[in-house]
């Protein structure tokens, strides 16, 4: 191959990634890496920054919208995997779609698209146990929760929840990506959150909390018990989150710290978007459509 | 008696039900509702119990103060256990606040009989119309029909759940008589009979009237329980196809025996539940639902029960040789699913990647075939998939070595005692 090869750095969007595609089509390079902003890696390539610019990425996305309609959200759901170096291996998948188009998709076991795809179905998997694992607090009529999970879930679990709790107010922070849905009055929105910390429960949080726990140890049948079983359904890594693992001070109600350093989601005020909801359509980076 | 106390009785007195899903319903978002099942086609585990079942519903009873006396009840009227009733206002707040917080999916709402089935299902009707109309609640609904009640109160249950189910408890009419003497094989299928006809008119109604009542619209299902009495697996499984043709249910449940009760008809108080033997039932009601299996295909009366050793879609090819091997490029979908190793997933995988070229057995494990089961089944463009050419007895030998991992370790070292005596 006669391209030159070159490092490149982009902003963490799919945006950003679909544009170092466009840069290394119109500079005729071939990326050795793909690099997130701020991620210093000393290297013997020359490394380069692609600025994002939406029509180069509408460009691309729109080039592999001809060829088929599968393939855009197919690539963002991958994007949103925490598959190690994914961007390399879309970056990879999309040169080969562009030489042998739309049946390369239905090649399942082809080495560029096997990987994407496994890491695909992890991602939906989890999705799909965090629509029934995630727990919800009820603070002064807003509900909150928290989730640990490994790959970005929010963008595919927003719609779900979105619907199931229509009429009310609710967020959903990501511990692992440090971001949080938000959801009032009928407009959603994903945002980056640093810090958050929940707020303890009030007596009838409490008190929800404990007949849940009591209905979860009382509903398991003695003589049938499965450690196993119940660990291939639902893996450790998903307990911390979930109401009834939580040690005995989760069930206690306690008095909310007025004016805590960290604010309490618990007054709807304190969080800046449920009470706000934003004007323009939602969009966060990179959310799934 | 306080809220937390009546639930532990109540969700104790339950759990021996083994329906606990919410598949089947779709109702989107309903303006001044609250939830919806649009979640539940596929039905939404919320977590997993100890004995790692599944956990849906807010599985309850009504009320386990119980008339009847079936031998192997806990809630049966001679046996000394602690009573409680919910309120319907108890019951509607209880699932609201469980289902704000994504704990279930819904309700299911069983009884003991209380006074008659009559009795109990007008209670039953009247909790479930106020989570319906006065709390709004819009989510997934599973309700029992008790075996005797009369039709026009199935009727009023039916319109307020999205699943009803009728147990059938035990899979001969001389079990019942034997072990429920309060219930009849006629009485347990009226209200089935009555649950597939009207299900089938409200759906010929919604064609026409968009806003026509919906009856069940998750259809019915049922449960037997395994091991108390002396059946076999040939007979539990015809029974379960005559379900699933006649009455068009859409899941039989099968629960294993777990004493509960001391008495001379039923197995000793120290049975282990026949967990091993539940799980071949499944496995082969998975084949009767998804694989185009029938009853007869997988047992006859030579063989009335299930190996334990093996899976019954491997002892059916086993018996089987004239289908095998299946071409993996030409064969199509049904012949696919016949294969051991090869599942609804793979199945549909392998038809989508062979469009574009010829497989080849490496590409297969990829797809997500099991190859350790169907290696000796399969040829890819003509060439067998399986290293060796083995022997049906060496097929046998080495499925088994397959399955035996695969089993709990008591029932595994049960096995390999009983082949050194083999």
């Amino acid at each position: 191959m006669a391209w030159r090869e070159i490092i490149y750095q982009y902003d963490g969007s799919f945006d950003g990634l679909l544009c170092c595609v466009f840069e290394s089509y119109t500079q005729k390079e071939r990326p050795t890496a793909i690099l997130h902003d701020g991620d210093d890696e000393p290297s013997l390539f020359e490394i380069r920054a692609v600025t994002t610019d939406p029509a180069h990425a509408k460009r691309i996305y729109r080039s592999l919208y001809r060829r088929s309609p599968e393939v855009g959200p197919f690539l963002r759901r991958a994007f949103l995997t925490c598959m190690p170096d994914k961007e390399m291996a879309i970056y990879r998948f999309i040169v080969k779609f562009y030489r042998e188009g739309a049946p390369l998709l239905s090649r399942l076991s082809d080495d560029t698209c096997l990987p994407l795809l496994r890491a695909v179905r992890l991602l939906s998997g989890e999705v799909e146990q965090f629509r029934g694992f995630t727990r919800f607090s009820d603070f002064d009529g807003v509900l909150g929760a928290e989730i640990e999970p490994k790959n970005r879930v929010l963008p595919m679990l927003r719609r779900h929840f979105c619907e199931r709790y229509r009429n009310e107010t609710f967020f959903l922070y990501d511990r692992t990506h440090r971001e949080a849905l938000l959801y009032s009055g009928g407009v959603s929105r994903i945002v980056p959150l640093e810090h958050f910390e929940m707020a303890p429960p009030d007596e009838a949080e409490a008190g929800y909390r404990r007949l849940w726990r009591r209905f979860y140890d009382t509903i398991a049948i003695e003589a049938r018990k499965n450690e196993k079983l119940r660990m291939t359904h639902m893996p450790k890594r998903y307990w911390g989150t979930m109401t009834e693992f939580q040690d005995e001070d989760y069930f206690k109600a306690r008095p909310r710290a007025q004016g805590a350093a960290s604010p309490a989601p618990g007054a709807p005020g304190a969080i800046p978007a449920p009470a706000t909801p934003p004007e323009c359509a939602p969009s966060a980076p990179a959310s799934a459509p | 008696m306080d809220l937390l106390d009546k639930l532990t009785i109540l969700a104790d007195a339950a759990k021996y039900d083994a329906a606990c899903t919410s598949s089947g319903a779709k109702r989107g978002f309903q303006e001044g509702k609250i939830g919806c099942t649009s979640s539940s086609v596929a039905g939404c585990c919320h977590t997993f119990s100890a004995d790692g079942r599944c956990v849906t519903l807010l599985k309850v009873l009504l009320s386990n103060d119980c008339c009847y006396n079936c031998k192997y009840c806990v809630n049966r009227c001679t046996n000394d256990t602690p009573r409680a009733s919910f309120t319907p206002e108890e019951l509607a707040e209880l699932t609201i606040q469980f289902y704000r917080r994504n704990y279930i999916e819904g309700l299911f709402l069983s009884s003991g009989v209380l006074r008659s089935p009559d009795y109990t299902t007008e209670l039953m009707i009247r909790a479930l119309s106020l989570l319906r109309n006065e709390y709004r609640f819009n989510g997934y609904i599973h309700a029992k029909a008790i075996p005797g009640t009369s039709p026009e109160l199935v009727e009023r249950l039916g319109l307020l759940a999205d699943r009803l189910s009728v147990n059938i408890e035990l899979p001969s009419e001389a079990g019942l008589r034997l072990l429920a003497p309060n219930k009849t094989k006629q009485a347990i299928l009226r209200p089935m009979t009555q649950i597939r006809d009207r299900a089938k008119q409200s759906k010929q109604e919604l064609v026409k009237y968009k806003h026509a009542p919906r009856f069940a619209p998750a259809g019915q299902s049922t449960q037997l329980i395994v091991g108390a009495t002396k059946e076999s697996d040939l007979h539990i499984l015809n029974l379960t196809q005559a379900l699933y043709d006649s009455y068009r249910l859409k899941r039989v449940f099968y629960s294993a025996y777990v004493p509960v009760v001391e008495n001379t008809l039923l197995p000793a108080l120290d049975t282990k539940p026949p967990l091993l033997r539940e799980h071949r039932l499944y496995q082969a009601d998975w084949l009767l639902r998804f694989y185009g299996f029938r009853a007869d295909e997988l047992l006859d009366d030579s063989a009335p029960d299930f190996d334990p050793q093996l899976d019954p879609k491997c002892c059916w090819a086993l018996r089987h040789p004239e289908f095998f091997p299946v071409e993996v490029n030409r064969a199509d979908y049904e012949a696919l699913l016949r294969v051991p190793g090869i599942g609804v997933v793979s199945a549909r995988r392998i038809l989508v990647a062979r469009r574009t070229g010829a497989l080849r057995a490496e590409d297969l494990k990829k797809l997500g075939v099991v190859m350790k089961r169907a290696q000796y089944f399969l040829t890819c463009g003509g060439r067998c998939a399986a290293p060796l050419r083995l022997s049906q007895e060496g097929i046998f030998q080495n499925l088994i070595a397959v399955e035996r991992r695969a089993l709990p370790q008591a029932e595994a070292q049960q096995l390999s005692l009983f082949d050194q005596v083999g």
